[in-house]
C-alpha cells in the first residue's frame, strides 16, 4: 500500500538523520588527526572538545532517532497495511525534535556545551542544550506513541492473527524508547535543567550517573533494533530464500526489550557510589542479554544459509559463494555479522565484572562501540537506506555498484580505526583525550596506532561523502524507480501456537517494571537516605 | 509453536557460553578480584577540612601490618601528592577524593582503575607485581586541560622498600 505520509515522514526525517551523519563524518575525521598529537599545527583541546561533543550528539542522537521515526512510519504502514495515524501528530513530533536538535546544536557549535554527550555534572552547559537534549526525546515519545496505537488498533480489528514480526519489533522498540528515555529525562528535567538555570545550587553526580546509567545500555538495543529488523525481515528475501523461524525471532526481540534494560551499572563498575552487589546483579544481566543477539546470529546466518542453497550452493560452505553479494542488503548483513562477532566479543570484555578495571574508560571503550555501533548498526541503516529511499523519493538507486563501494569502505574504514584503537586502550590510553602529552616512555608505543586510526578515518570520511552522493543523486535522478512496495520476508513455517504473553504488551510492561524495580529501586532510594554532598556546576 | 532441534541445541550452545562467563566471574568474586566499590559520602567542597583528605595527611601510609594506604585527591588538572612510591607485591589500598568535578584515574599495565566522584570516596585495593615508573592518567573529561592531567608513581621492588623503612616504620 502506497501510503503517502509515511513516504513523506520517512523522507524528511531521514534527510535530518543523514545531513546529522555526514556533518558528523567530518568532525569524526578532524578528531583521529587532531588527538593523533602528530599535527602540532591541529592542536586545540576547546576545538577538539567541542567536535566530539558535537559528533557524539549527532551520531548517537539526532542520526539514530531521526533514521529510527522515519523507519517505524514505514514499518507500521507498510507491515500492518492500513493509514498512518494521526499524520499532524507525526508531523509536529518531527519538528518538536527538529527543534530541539537546532537548539541543542547553537551551544554545541560555539563551544558552549563542550559536556560530551554524556552530559556529566557537575561540568555545566549552556542550558539550551539540556533543553534541546530534552525536546529531541520528547519528539521521539510522540512516535512511540503512535507505533503503539497502530499495533494495538491493528490487533482489535485482527484478533486472530498475531502482529507482522516487522511491526512486533518496531513496537517492543518503542516501548524500549520509553522505558530507556525515561531514564535520562528524570536527569535532565529534574538535575541538570533546574541547575542550569540557577533555581538549584547544587546537585548529586552520583544520582546523575546512575540515572543517566539506566538510560545507557538500553539506548544501544534502541539503535540496533532497527539494524535486526533489516536482518530478520529483509535479509531472507533479498538473498533470495526464507526466514528461518518467526518464532524465535520475535522471541529474540522480546529479550531485547525486557533484558537490556535492568543492567546499565556495567558502565558504573569502577564507580563509587554504587555497592558491589548491584553492580553485580547488573552484571549477570548484562551476560543474559548476549542470548537473543547469539539467537539472532544464528537465525538470520540459517536463513542466508537457505537463500544459498537454493541458490544452487553445495557442500559444507558452498553456499556462502551462491549468496548474492552483489546485492547492498546481502553485503551489508554479512558485514555487519562480521562486525557483530568481534564487537560482541568486545562486548563481553567489558562486560565483565573483573575484566572491565583493565580497560575502564580507555581508548578500548570507543573502539568498541564504533566497531558495533558505527560498524554493525549504521552500515546496516546504509542498506537500508538503499533498499528504501528509491521507494519513498520513487526514483530509481543510480548505482548499485557505487553503494557496493560505499559498503565496503565502511568496512574496511571501521576495521581500520577500531582494532588500533583496541590494542591502544590495552595499552593504557584514555579516552576523551585530545592529545598525547604525557611525558612517559609509554606513550611512544601509542603513534603507530594512531597512524593506523587517521587512515580508518579518511577512509570513512570518503564512504560518508559517497553515502551522502549517491541518496542525493537518486533523489534527482531522471529515472523513476518502479517497485514502490515494500515486502517483508516469508518464514518457512507460518508462526502457529504462539504462547499469548509472547504478544502481550501489557505483561511485558509489567515485567520490565518489576526488573526496573528490582535493578534501580534500592540504588536510586540510597541517595535520598543517604547523607550526600551535592556539587556546585563547574565551566570546563 | 515451531523451534526447530537444530536452533534448540545452539540456544543451549548460547547458554551453556552464557553460564561459563558467569561462572569465570564468580570465580574470580571467589578469589577476591572484584570492582572497587564503596558506598561513602565526603563534602568535596570542605575536603580541606577533612582530617583524612587534608593536604598534610595526602600520600602513602603504612599501616601496622605491613599493607600500604595511599590517600589521594583529584583535582583539576592533577593528581595530589603529584609523586609516590610504593613497594611491589604488597597490597596498596588507594583512597580517593575529587575536589571539583568528575574524574577517572587509572595507571596503565595495572589494576588500578576507579572513577573519582565529588561527593564520594572510592576505594580501590590492588597488588603490583611488576617494579617501574608508572603514569598515573586521568581518564573522564573533567575540562579543557584533561589531557595534562597526569601524575606519577614509581613501584620499587618489596626489598628495596622493606630495607629502606626497617628502620622508620610508620610515615613514607
Amino acid at each position: 500500500m502506497n501510503d503517502h505520509q509515511s513516504r513523506r515522514l520517512a523522507l524528511w526525517n531521514w534527510t535530518v538523520a543523514f545531513a546529522a551523519f555526514l556533518f558528523a563524518s567530518f568532525l569524526g575525521f578532524y578528531q583521529v588527526v587532531e588527538r593523533s598529537g602528530l599535527f602540532d599545527f591541529l592542536e586545540s583541546p576547546k576545538g577538539y572538545f567541542a567536535s566530539v561533543s558535537t559528533h557524539g550528539v549527532l551520531m548517537a542522537y539526532v542520526l539514530t532517532t531521526f533514521f529510527i521515526m522515519g523507519f517505524g512510519y514505514l514499518t507500521a504502514t507498510t507491515s500492518l497495511k492500513r493509514p498512518l495515524w494521526r499524520p499532524a501528530l507525526a508531523w509536529a513530533g518531527f519538528f518538536v525534535s527538529l527543534l530541539g536538535t537546532v537548539l541543542a546544536a547553537i551551544p554545541l557549535l560555539t563551544g558552549k556545551a563542550s559536556v560530551l554527550y554524556t552530559f556529566y555534572p557537575p561540568i555545566q552547559a549552556h542550558v539550551l542544550f539540556y533543553v534541546g537534549a530534552a525536546l529531541l526525546v520528547v519528539g521521539s515519545w510522540v512516535w512511540c506513541a503512535i507505533m503503539v496505537v497502530m499495533a494495538v488498533q491493528w490487533r482489535r480489528d485482527n484478533p486472530a492473527r498475531t502482529l507482522p514480526l516487522a511491526m512486533y519489533a518496531t513496537v517492543a522498540n518503542a516501548l524500549l524508547w520509553l522505558w530507556t528515555s525515561a531514564g535520562v529525562a528524570l536527569e535532565v528535567v529534574f538535575q541538570l535543567i533546574p541547575w542550569a538555570l540557577g533555581w538549584n545550587d547544587t546537585l548529586d553526580p552520583g544520582l546523575a550517573r546512575t540515572l543517566f546509567a539506566w538510560t545507557l545500555h538500553p539506548i544501544v538495543y534502541f539503535w540496533l533494533i532497527p539494524a535486526y529488523i533489516a536482518l530478520y525481515c529483509f535479509v531472507p528475501r533479498e538473498a533470495g530464500g526464507y526466514l528461518f523461524s518467526e518464532e524465535m525471532a520475535k522471541f529474540a526481540f522480546l529479550g531485547l526489550l525486557i533484558f537490556s534494560l535492568p543492567i546499565g551499572f556495567h558502565h558504573l563498575y569502577v564507580d563509587p557510589e554504587q555497592g558491589a552487589g548491584w553492580k553485580l546483579w547488573h552484571g549477570i544481566g548484562t551476560f543474559l542479554v548476549a542470548v537473543p543477539t547469539l539467537v539472532t546470529g544464528f537465525t538470520v546466518l540459517a536463513s542466508m544459509e537457505i537463500a544459498g542453497r537454493l541458490n544452487g550452493g553445495k557442500g559444507l560452505f558452498g553456499w556462502i559463494g551462491t549468496l548474492p553479494w552483489r546485492n547492498p542488503m546481502v553485503l551489508a548483513a554479512i558485514l555487519a555479522l562480521l562486525m557483530l562477532i568481534l564487537g560482541g566479543f568486545g562486548g563481553i570484555v567489558n562486560a565483565s565484572y573483573a575484566l572491565n578495571t583493565m580497560i575502564h574508560n580507555t581508548a578500548w571503550v570507543p573502539g568498541h562501540f564504533h566497531l558495533i555501533f558505527a560498524g554493525t548498526t549504521v552500515i546496516l541503516y546504509f542498506a537500508i537506506a538503499y533498499h528504501l529511499w528509491p521507494k519513498i523519493t520513487g526514483r530509481k538507486l543510480v548505482s548499485p555498484t557505487l553503494a557496493l563501494i560505499q559498503l565496503w569502505t565502511w568496512f574496511v574504514g571501521m576495521t581500520l580505526l577500531s582494532t588500533p584503537w583496541h590494542v591502544l586502550g590495552l595499552l593504557g590510553q584514555p579516552r576523551r583525550i585530545s592529545s598525547v602529552t604525557y611525558n612517559s616512555l609509554l606513550t611512544l608505543a601509542w603513534q603507530p596506532y594512531e597512524l593506523f586510526m587517521i587512515m580508518g578515518g579518511a577512509v570513512l570520511l570518503g564512504s560518508a561523502v559517497l553515502f551522502g552522493v549517491i541518496l542525493w543523486r537518486t533523489w534527482q535522478n531522471p529515472t523513476a524507480e518502479t517497485d514502490t512496495d515494500i515486502a517483508y520476508a516469508e518464514p518457512i513455517h507460518p508462526p502457529e501456537g504462539l504462547p499469548a504473553w509472547v504478544e502481550n504488551i501489557k505483561a511485558w510492561n509489567l515485567v520490565i517494571l518489576v526488573l526496573m524495580l528490582i535493578s534501580f529501586g534500592w540504588p536510586i532510594a540510597q541517595f535520598f537516605f543517604l547523607k550526600t554532598y551535592e556539587s556546585l556546576p563547574w565551566g570546563y | 509453536m515451531h523451534i526447530d532441534p537444530l536452533e534448540k541445541k545452539w540456544l543451549y550452545v548460547a547458554l551453556g557460553m552464557v553460564a561459563l562467563f558467569l561462572g569465570s566471574i564468580f570465580v574470580s568474586l571467589a578469589l577476591g578480584i572484584k570492582p572497587p566499590s564503596n558506598v561513602e559520602t565526603i563534602d568535596s567542597a570542605r575536603l580541606h577540612l577533612s582530617e583524612e583528605f587534608a593536604e598534610d595527611n595526602l600520600g602513602v601510609h603504612i599501616q601496622p601490618d605491613g599493607s600500604i594506604k595511599v590517600v589521594m585527591v583529584a583535582g583539576r588538572y592533577g593528581f595530589f601528592p603529584r609523586h609516590i612510591t610504593v613497594p611491589a607485591d604488597t597490597p596498596v589500598t588507594f583512597r580517593w577524593a575529587s575536589i571539583d568535578v568528575l574524574h577517572g584515574v587509572h595507571m596503565p599495565m595495572t589494576n588500578m582503575s576507579t572513577m573519582v566522584v565529588p561527593g564520594y570516596v572510592s576505594e580501590v585495593t590492588t597488588t603490583f607485581p611488576k617494579p617501574g615508573d608508572y603514569p598515573m592518567l586521568c581518564n573522564e573529561y573533567c575540562g579543557l586541560g584533561h589531557d595534562y592531567m597526569w601524575s606519577k608513581v614509581t613501584v620499587v621492588a618489596k626489598q628495596t622498600w622493606e630495607r629502606e623503612h626497617a628502620s622508620k616504620g610508620g610515615e613514607s
